[in-house]
C-alpha cells in the first residue's frame, strides 16, 4: 500500500497544516512517511506544493513521480491545474473553488472550472464559504482536508485524533472547530458522491 | 516512537544528543531550521546551548572555532553562499585543526529554489581537505551527525556535513538515540596548534596532508559508503546522497538489479570505486549538484571505462535530481505525463501586502522619471523582490553586501545618480565595511537601508541591526547632515521623494534609514522595535 499526494496552494494558505494532519495520523497508525515542503522565497505570495507519501514499507524518494500521484488537494483553483503532470491516470482531484488573485494574468475563472470539471474525478468545493460558516475561516484547509479524507488510506478516528494533537496548544475552542471543519468537509463530498 | 522530523530537524537533533555546547549560524534557504530547531529545544535552553543568530557566516564560523578552542563541541550552519564568506575560517581551520568536535553544515541548493547559484560545497571540502558526509534520508541524517562529531575529535579536523534543499526540507519518522554529555574545558594540548604563523603553519598544513591517509582510510572502511552488489554488471551506479533515494523509486520493491556503490562520505573510497569499475562494463553516476564524483572518476584521457552522469547529457547538467531524470538515465521509457493546461500561469513570489519595501520602490521608480541615468544596486532578502514586476526598480543583485560597493564602483565610474538598496540584516551581515569605503572617499552614493528590522525572506529572524543601523552609519563617519530617516508609508510618498531628491543632489555619501517593521512581525515585537529605534536615535 503506497499513497501519494500533492498538496498544492499559494504561500500562506495553510498546506503545510493539512500536511501535518495527515503525518501526525500516518506516523500514529504507524505507517512510513515522508513529506517535502517548500520554504523561503516562493512562501511569499507564490506558487508552494508539498509532496506527502505513505507506506507500509519502505519510502526512498522524497519527491513523487510524474504520474504516480493517487490525489491533488488544492486550496486554490488555478493552483490545483499546475500540478496535473503528477496525477495518475483516474486520480482524484479536490479544490477549493476560491481563486486567490494575486498576480494580473490570472486566468477566465470559467475556463479554470471548466479544466478541473472535465478530470472524471474533480471534486470543485466552496470551503472557504463552509469555514465561513461555521465561524473560522481559517479552517478552509480543515474542511478541504475533511472532503478529502475518503481518498485517504487513514480513518476518520486518527485524522481527528491528529487534529487534537496538533491543536493541542491553542485551546479547546480551536480543536473544537478544527473538528468540526473536519466534519464538515466529510459532508460535503458525502452530498456530492450521493 | 519515532520522531516527525524534517532533516533540518533530524540533524539539530542530532548536533543536540552529540552533545553540542553551541550552535553559530547565519539564517539562508535551505539551511535555517536547523538553528533554530536549537532555539526552540527545551533540552538546549536547559542545558543552555549558545543558539543565538551571528551577525554572518564568518563570525558564525569563527565563534564556532572559538567554542572548539576551549574543547567544546560546537556546530555552524550555513547556506551554500554562505560558505563563501566563511571561507576565510573554513579554510584556515583545515590548517590548524580543531581541539573540541567541529561540524560545519551547508545546505545546498540545486534548482535554485532560493539562492543565486547551485554551487556544490563538495568542491570546498575538498579544497579544505576534509572529510564530507552527504546523507541521503532523514534518519542517516540525525545518525551522520552523531558520526561527524566522533570523526572529527578523532581526525582532530572540522567535517562538513552537506544537506540539499529535498533532505533539508522533507519530513520522516526518525528514531531517537541517546545523548552525550557536553565536553569539559580543555585547552589544545599544543600551544601552537592554532597560531598559524608560516612557521607554525608549515607544521599544520604537513600534517594536513599526512593525516589524509587516515581520511581516505575512514571512508574506506565508513559504514556510511555501502557496496550493494547484484547480478546484472552490464553497469554499475554510484549514487551519492539522495540520488541513491530517486534510485531506488524506479525499482520499487524490486531491488536494483545493477551493483550500486551508495556514497555518503568523502574522499571517495577509491578501493570500493575500482570494485565497481573491475566488476561492470560501464558506470552511471548519480549526484546532485555539480558533476563532482564524475569528474574525479572519469579518465583524463577518455580512453577508459564508460562512464554517465551530468558531463555526458545522460543526466541534466543544471538543476536538481528527481526519480524521473534518473528514469530516463536508466533508459526507462519516458512517461508521457498529462500537460498542465495552457491556461496556467506563473506566480512568482511577491512583497506581502503593506510591506515598506514597496512604498520605497514606489519612490525609486518616481525618481527614474526624473534622473534618465539612474541605477540601482539591490541586495539580497526580501527586497530582492524588488527586481520582479510590479516594481523593477532594481537593477543589480549579486551577493550579501554587493548594493553599496557595487553603486560606489558604478559612481567612480560617473554613474549618477548611483543608488544601492539595501535590507538592515544584509546591511550589517556584509554592508558596513562597504560604507566605509564609500566614507572615506566620500563617493556621491545614496545609501536606502530598508530597515524592517527582521531577516524577512527566511522566516522574521532578529536582526543584529535592530536599533543600531542609525549608530553604526554615524560611527563609520556618515555626515550626520546626511544621515536621514524616513518611514516608507503610502501617505509620505512626495515628502520622501523630496528627502531623497536632495540627497541624490548631494555630491557625497548620503543614507537615508527607511524605518518599518515587518509586516510578518508580531505586535509586541513591532512595538519593541519602536521603542528601540526612538531610543538609538535621540
Amino acid at each position: 500500500m503506497k499513497t501519494n499526494i500533492i498538496l498544492a496552494g499559494v504561500g500562506g494558505q495553510g498546506i503545510l497544516t493539512i500536511a501535518a494532519v495527515i503525518d501526525t495520523a500516518a506516523l500514529a497508525c504507524n505507517l512510513n512517511i515522508k513529506q517535502s515542503e517548500v520554504h523561503g522565497m516562493s512562501q511569499r505570495g507564490g506558487a508552494v506544493q508539498s509532496h506527502v507519501r505513505i507506506s507500509d514499507k519502505e519510502i526512498h524518494s522524497d519527491l513523487i513521480p510524474l504520474g504516480k500521484a493517487d490525489l491533488i488537494i488544492s486550496v486554490e483553483p488555478m493552483e490545483l491545474l499546475r500540478y496535473l503532470p503528477y496525477l495518475k491516470k483516474n486520480g482524484f482531484l479536490i479544490t477549493d473553488l476560491n481563486p486567490f488573485v494575486n498576480i494580473s494574468n490570472y486566468p477566465e475563472l470559467k475556463k479554470v472550472y471548466q479544466e478541473i470539471n472535465s478530470h472524471p474525478n474533480s471534486i470543485l468545493i466552496d470551503a472557504k464559504k463552509a469555514a465561513k460558516d461555521l465561524g473560522n475561516s481559517k479552517a478552509t484547509n480543515i474542511i478541504l482536508l475533511g472532503a478529502a479524507s475518503s481518498q485517504l488510506p487513514l480513518s476518520d478516528n486518527s485524522l481527528q485524533e491528529a487534529i487534537k494533537t496538533l491543536f493541542k496548544r491553542k485551546g479547546d475552542k480551536v480543536v473544537n472547530k478544527n473538528l468540526e471543519a473536519f466534519n464538515k468537509g466529510k459532508e460535503i463530498t458525502t452530498e456530492i458522491v450521493l | 516512537m519515532k520522531k516527525l522530523l524534517l532533516g533540518n530537524e533530524a540533524l539539530a537533533q542530532g548536533a543536540i544528543d552529540a552533545g553540542i555546547s553551541g550552535t553559530y549560524a547565519y539564517p539562508g534557504t535551505p539551511s535555517t531550521e536547523i538553528t533554530e530547531y536549537i532555539q526552540q529545544s527545551k533540552t538546549a535552553t536547559t542545558l543552555n546551548i549558545h543558539s543565538q543568530w551571528s551577525v554572518n557566516e564568518k563570525t558564525a564560523m569563527e565563534a564556532a572555532l572559538g567554542m572548539s578552542y576551549a574543547g567544546k563541541r560546537a556546530i555552524t550552519v550555513m547556506k551554500h553562499v554562505g560558505l563563501n564568506v566563511a571561507a576565510d575560517v573554513f579554510m584556515n581551520m583545515s590548517v590548524s585543526g580543531i581541539n573540541g568536535g567541529l561540524v560545519v553544515v551547508v545546505a545546498d541548493d540545486p534548482s535554485m529554489h532560493s539562492s543565486q547559484n547551485e554551487q556544490d560545497s563538495r568542491h570546498y571540502g575538498r579544497f579544505a581537505m576534509v572529510p564530507i558526509l552527504e546523507p541521503s534520508n532523514q534518519q542517516e541524517t540525525y545518525d551522520i551527525t552523531l558520526y561527524a562529531f566522533y570523526l572529527s575529535e578523532r581526525l582532530g579536523l572540522p567535517v562538513m556535513i552537506r544537506m540539499l534543499t529535498r533532505l533539508s526540507h522533507s519530513r520522516a519518522g526518525v528514531e531517537i538515540g541517546k545523548r552525550t554529555a557536553q565536553n569539559a574545558i580543555s585547552l589544545p594540548k599544543n600551544p601552537h596548534q592554532f597560531q598559524l604563523i608560516p612557521i607554525y603553519a608549515r607544521k599544520g598544513y604537513q600534517h594536513l596532508v599526512d593525516i589524509q591517509t587516515d581520511i581516505k582510510e575512514s571512508s574506506e572502511n565508513s559504514y556510511f559508503n555501502t557496496f550493494i552488489d547484484a547480478p546484472n554488471t552490464s553497469m554499475g551506479i554510484i549514487a551519492s546522497g539522495i540520488a541513491y533515494n530517486y534510485l531506488m523509486e524506479n525499482f520499487e520493491d524490486a531491488g536494483c538489479p545493477f551493483p550500486i556503490l551508495k556514497i555518503s562520505q568523502y574522499p571517495l573510497p577509491k578501493n570500493q570505486v575500482n570494485k565497481l569499475f573491475d566488476t561492470c562494463k560501464k558506470i552511471l553516476i548519480l549526484e546532485d549538484g555539480y558533476p563532482f564524483i564524475e569528474e574525479l572518476v572519469t579518465g583524463f584521457s577518455g580512453k577508459e571505462k564508460k562512464v554517465m552522469g551530468r558531463l555526458t547529457g545522460h543526466i541534466n547538467r543544471v538543476g536538481e535530481l528527481n526519480p524521473d531524470n534518473i528514469a530516463k538515465a536508466l533508459g526507462f521509457e519516458a512517461k508521457i505525463p498529462q500537460p498542465i493546461p495552457n491556461i496556467v500561469t506563473g506566480r512568482p513570489p511577491e512583497l506581502c501586502i503593506g510591506c515598506a519595501h514597496r512604498d520605497l520602490f514606489d519612490v525609486i521608480n518616481q525618481l527614474k522619471k526624473m534622473y534618465e541615468q539612474q541605477q540601482v544596486f539591490g541586495d539580497i532578502g526580501c527586497s530582492a523582490l524588488g527586481v520582479l514586476p510590479p516594481y523593477q526598480s532594481v537593477n543589480t543583485l549579486i551577493d550579501m553586501g554587493a548594493s553599496i560597493t557595487m553603486a560606489k564602483g558604478a559612481a567612480d565610474a560617473g554613474i549618477h545618480p548611483s543608488i544601492a538598496f539595501i535590507g538592515d540584516s544584509t546591511f550589517t551581515h556584509s554592508g558596513m565595511t562597504g560604507l566605509l569605503d564609500a566614507v572615506i572617499e566620500n563617493t556621491p552614493i545614496t545609501i536606502i537601508i530598508s530597515d524592517n528590522s527582521a531577516i524577512a525572506m527566511t522566516g522574521a529572524q532578529d536582526s543584529s541591526a535592530s536599533g543600531r543601523i542609525f549608530n553604526i552609519c554615524k560611527g563609520i563617519g556618515v555626515d550626520k547632515n546626511h544621515l536621514k530617516v524616513i518611514t516608507p508609508l503610502h501617505k509620505n510618498l512626495d515628502e520622501n521623494l523630496d528627502l531623497i531628491r536632495n540627497e541624490i543632489d548631494y555630491n557625497g555619501v548620503s543614507v537615508i534609514i527607511a524605518q518599518r517593521p515587518c509586516v510578518q512581525l508580531p505586535k509586541e515585537k513591532k512595538d519593541q522595535l519602536k521603542k528601540l529605534q526612538t531610543a538609538s536615535i535621540n
